[in-house]
């Protein structure tokens, strides 16, 4: 923060725009419309607050900030509210440092919030980064005047199964209530009753089921409210803070990492102006618990001759992979990345499937992928970074679409500046998608699901038509789009599902030509982005350098210190061919990330090619499906214990030391650095800061992008029989994530799971709301109950991972395809 | 000569004065009354644990000789009334200096100090104090935990309660309540 500058002599003309007040006796000139409390701010007066927070609006409740003011040389008759009130010229403030007036009535005010408040700091987890027991102690009385009993309620009273409230020690700043209804959009919480009584409550039957409600416990400026994950847990004192970054998602948030005794107690949303704000969502907030989650692996295992995974030494476990690779290079060496990497971790995947395993077979795509997109994302987004497209630039756009993305599902912080953009500039956000889902009825301009301008932001389109329905755009978008006719400034945002449906990605690229409009890749893992930067692609080196260009390999090969003409030049296979090609005995072995099977499109297919493969090899933090099946088990070190980088889906570098002791366990990069070197190779991955100086000097390609792709839009699935639908599926944020395992708060906050269909075809498949009804397919079912939703007819819905709805696990089935629906 | 006598006269004249010498450890006199002996960790009269884990003590001591570390009450595992418990508790008598402000910070009369001050030892692994050593001894009508709460349906019946409770027969009430 910049102080303010005194305006030296009143004779200074006033810049323009702004006016010239005077505070505690000093001149200063302010922009229009700045509020008193941040004018005294930038000179260094701080004026007691609790209500006040600089990203919500002005609520003026609590009546803490209370200054004397002099408007034209007449006093107003009693002290103001500081931060509702602009400043105005030749207004002269005195605040509590100059005016007793003013110091008498905060003292005043801080008495009458103490009444009631109890005085339990010893055991409130506030208690030490408390803004109310702070001023209380610089500023408050040292006895209380109040002998009667005080109020009290029963607390605490849980308003969701991760936010308890408890009401007696609530000052009704009502930061907790104007964040739900500002910034989160889902005012689930609101202020009951009247006087006394008056207190923050939810409605009976709708719990606090925000995805965003953490947020409200870090602003709560007393500790009315608290999280299930953290009560009593700590004290701030205690807690050892390191500044991090979210790992769930791709958004790139900013976050506290507070440890004590070698664990993690909470994590905290950081502030970044650029990226995060002050938000973060529940899931990068409490979901922290895999780190000591019981399939937790901390050994190298290698499964012996009896065919049982038995933990060994790492010499041991490294000696038996790299024996077992070097055997099977002759026959072809297949590498699956995953999503959860950071961007050190995927370079070394990259450089090892070059240069150990001499293969361009690697992919970091773990979900239904296309060679469509491949070419999308070589065109569009590798090598662009936050100058092209940023929040910044997201929120300033006149007009988005977005396009096979469920911003609040998939990219939370993504949906919180289309919020804010819609609230504060008017944006316009378009959605192409399947129904009015709670993001597509919190980003119109309308409110309530029924108001006709929350119809007016979906665009729909059944499963599989989204490329034809893209092409065709009703004129209103397309000219929104375009900024107006001014040529630009529209924003276009496509999600990871776009790989399901044939042509859209093509369509996407069509349209960003058509329009001016810019793309932005919204991927839903952390990883994804930064995979495809360090070339973890079957048909990309680091930098964006197509593998087919012999000048770009030359340039890596130069870099990596090979002989010339070694790296491989033919495009490698994507993530479900080199299943096949394992299944089918083309390729030896396989080495693999943090893949899950069944993320994938067909996880039966998966589950096979990764039983057949002769030599399985797997990099994991947590037992799964990967590491029942490997040969060989490495355990890698989550994100707590090590050093690395993200690259969030705005190409911004996002880098975290680690939170906690980060010795006795190794990063992806180091791992696969030491296997190298058994294989006798090296990679020069030791270390991430190692790795992240390599992909630095590699730097950028050179040469212009690759031309995006042209694949005619698909159609849809067109039901054959009567008793079927066409399937529209998209994963939830809170859902079975193998990050977010032992959790069991932050999983109560989650949306229910259920089937949604349309009622026309309720009636036509014989559904009822409410009741149960079966998807199925050849593989399985799944029996949820039926909500009535405005889905396209003859489409049902089903969240991907949640409650009982394993869709990929379950029915072998993805977004588009056909399914058989009965009551 | 007479400074000879003089001498001689101290030594003579305390033979007649009583001997403040301790026949320690044949005869074992009891400590003033609010002597800062080993600690205690007090229980309900129905034997929960009057311990919530919330680490004032640890955070009252100077010489940093108390660790706690809490735990979740379950309705299942009680042993404590409220939420929270001291699931892990040690004093290190090689550092706690006795100053008592433990038992000062400790918002549930827990933590109280014994007159027992026979805390010495060859192995420095021995003093400190566990849990299972702090514990009062359980009391006629005491019942190990965990187990539900006896005494009433809430913490704050424990601790409104309390002074009372003291004094009545626990046996009588429990059964009264049925339980």
């Amino acid at each position: 923060m910049t102080l303010a500058q005194d305006a030296s002599t009143d004779t200074d003309p006033v810049p323009e725009g702004h006016v010239r007040l005077t505070i505690d006796g000093r001149v200063i000139d302010a922009p229009k419309g700045e509020l008193l409390i941040r004018t005294c701010e930038r000179l260094g007066i701080i004026v007691p607050r609790f209500c006040d927070h600089p990203l919500l609006d002005p609520a003026g409740a609590c009546r803490q900030c209370l200054v004397e003011v002099e408007m034209g040389g007449r006093p107003m008759p009693k002290p103001q509210a500081s931060c509702t009130m602009t400043v105005a010229d030749g207004m002269v403030v005195k605040t509590q440092h100059t005016s007793p007036v003013a110091e008498k009535a905060q003292a005043g005010v801080m008495e009458l919030l103490l009444i009631n408040h109890p005085l339990d700091c010893p055991i409130c987890d506030k208690g030490g980064e408390c803004p109310l027991q702070n001023q209380a102690m610089t500023s408050g009385r040292t006895d209380s005047r109040f002998t009667e009993t005080k109020r009290t309620f029963p607390k605490p009273l849980p308003i969701s199964s991760q936010v308890l409230l408890d009401r007696e020690r609530c000052v009704l700043c009502q930061r907790c209530t104007r964040f739900s209804e500002e910034i989160a959009g889902d005012p689930f919480i609101e202020l009951l009753e009247r006087g006394a009584e008056q207190q923050v409550g939810v409605a009976d039957d709708k719990p606090f089921q925000s995805y965003f409600s953490g947020n409200t416990i870090q602003i709560c400026p007393v500790g009315a409210l608290t999280s299930a994950a953290y009560r009593f847990r700590s004290r701030p004192f205690d807690l050892r803070s390191t500044p991090g970054v979210g790992e769930h998602d791709s958004g790139g948030g900013a976050i506290r990492v507070d440890t004590r005794r070698g664990t993690v107690l909470r994590r905290l949303a950081g502030n970044d102006p650029e990226v995060n704000e002050e938000w973060i969502d529940d899931r990068t907030r409490f979901a922290f618990r895999y780190l000591s989650s019981a399939g937790r692996i901390t050994r190298p295992m290698v499964r012996g001759a009896d065919g049982v995974l038995a933990e060994t030494s790492w010499t041991d476990a490294l000696a038996v992979a790299a024996q077992g690779l070097a055997a099977a290079k002759e026959g072809g060496i297949g590498v699956l990345a995953g999503g959860r990497l950071t961007v050190e971790d995927a370079y070394a995947y990259a450089k090892f499937a070059r240069v150990a395993a001499g293969t361009n077979d690697v992919d970091f795509r773990a979900r239904p992928h296309s060679a469509e997109e491949l070419d999308f994302l070589a065109g569009h987004v590798v090598g662009q970074g936050p100058e092209v497209l940023s929040y910044t630039r997201l929120e300033a756009a006149p007009a988005v679409l977005c396009v096979a993305l469920e911003p609040e599902e998939e990219a939370p912080l993504v949906f919180l500046r289309l919020h804010k953009a819609v609230r504060k500039h008017g944006q316009q956000v378009f959605h192409l998608g399947q129904w009015t889902t709670p993001a597509v009825e919190r980003t119109s301009r309308g409110t309530g699901a029924a108001s006709p301008a929350a119809k007016d932001n979906l665009i729909p389109a059944v499963p599989g038509a989204e490329a034809a329905v893209l092409a065709a755009l009703p004129s209103h978008v397309v000219d929104a789009l375009r900024g107006g006719g001014l040529g630009g400034g529209g924003v276009v945002l496509v999600g990871e599902r776009a790989a399901e449906v044939p042509g859209l990605y093509s369509a996407v690229s069509a349209l960003a030509a058509r329009t001016g409009a810019v793309v932005g890749w919204v991927p839903r893992r952390a990883g994804d982005r930064g995979a495809l930067e360090a070339g973890a692609v079957p048909t990309l080196l680091p930098g964006g350098r197509p593998v087919g260009d012999a000048r770009a390999r030359a340039e890596v090969e130069a870099l990596w210190q090979l002989p010339s003409g070694s790296l491989p030049s033919l495009p490698g296979r994507g993530t479900a061919e080199i299943l096949t090609a394992a299944a089918d005995g083309e390729l030896a072995a396989l080495v693999v990330g943090g893949v899950d099977p069944y993320d994938l499109a067909d996880p039966a297919a998966a589950i096979t090619a990764l039983r057949e493969v002769g030599f399985l090899v797997s990099l994991e933090m947590h037992t799964s499906a990967v590491t029942e099946l490997a040969d060989v088990v490495l355990p890698v070190a989550p994100d707590a214990h090590r050093a690395g980088s993200y690259v969030n889906w705005e190409g911004r570098r996002r880098p975290f030391e680690p939170a906690l002791d980060a010795s006795g366990v190794l990063p992806d990069c180091r791992v696969l650095d030491t296997l190298a070197v058994e294989m006798d190779v090296d990679l020069f991955t030791q270390t991430p800061a190692a790795a992240a100086g390599e992909l630095e000097r590699l730097g950028a390609r050179t040469g212009a992008a690759p031309a995006a792709p042209a694949v005619p839009a698909g159609e849809p699935r067109r039901p054959a029989s009567p008793g079927q639908a066409v399937l529209a599926t998209w994963r939830q944020l809170v859902d079975h994530a193998s990050l977010s395992v032992d959790e069991p708060a932050l999983a109560g906050t989650a949306r229910p799971a259920l089937v949604r269909v349309n009622a026309a075809t309720a009636e036509r498949l014989g559904l009822t709301e409410g009741a149960p009804a079966t998807v199925r397919t050849a593989r399985g079912m799944i029996t949820l109950p039926v909500a009535l939703t405005d889905l396209p007819d003859g489409v049902v819905w089903l969240p991907g991972n949640s409650g009982d709805s394993r869709v990929r696990a379950l029915l072998g089935a993805g977004h588009g395809d056909l399914v058989e629906v009965t009551a | 000569m007479f400074e000879f006598f003089k001498g001689f006269g101290v030594t003579f004249s305390t033979m007649f004065k009583k001997v403040v010498t301790e026949e320690y450890p044949e005869n074992f006199p009891p400590a003033a009354p609010r002597y800062h002996g080993r600690h205690q960790l007090n229980r309900h009269p129905d034997g929960l644990e009057k311990c919530v884990g919330c680490e004032l003590c640890a955070w009252a001591c100077p010489a940093d000789a108390i660790y706690v570390e809490g735990g979740d009450n379950t309705d299942e595992e009680r042993y404590s009334p409220g939420e929270r418990y001291g699931a892990v508790y040690q004093i290190n008598y090689l550092r706690c200096i006795g100053c008592g402000l433990c038992i000062e910070a400790c918002p549930t009369r827990s933590l109280t100090m014994t007159n027992f001050y026979e805390m010495a030892d060859d192995d420095r692994q021995n003093l400190i104090y566990t849990k299972e050593q702090l514990m009062a001894p359980l009391l006629p009508g005491m019942e190990q935990p965990p187990h539900p709460m006896r005494l009433g349906d809430s913490e704050l019946d424990y601790y409104v309660q309390g002074p009372s409770l003291e004094k009545v027969d626990v046996t009588a009430v429990a059964a009264e309540a049925g339980r």
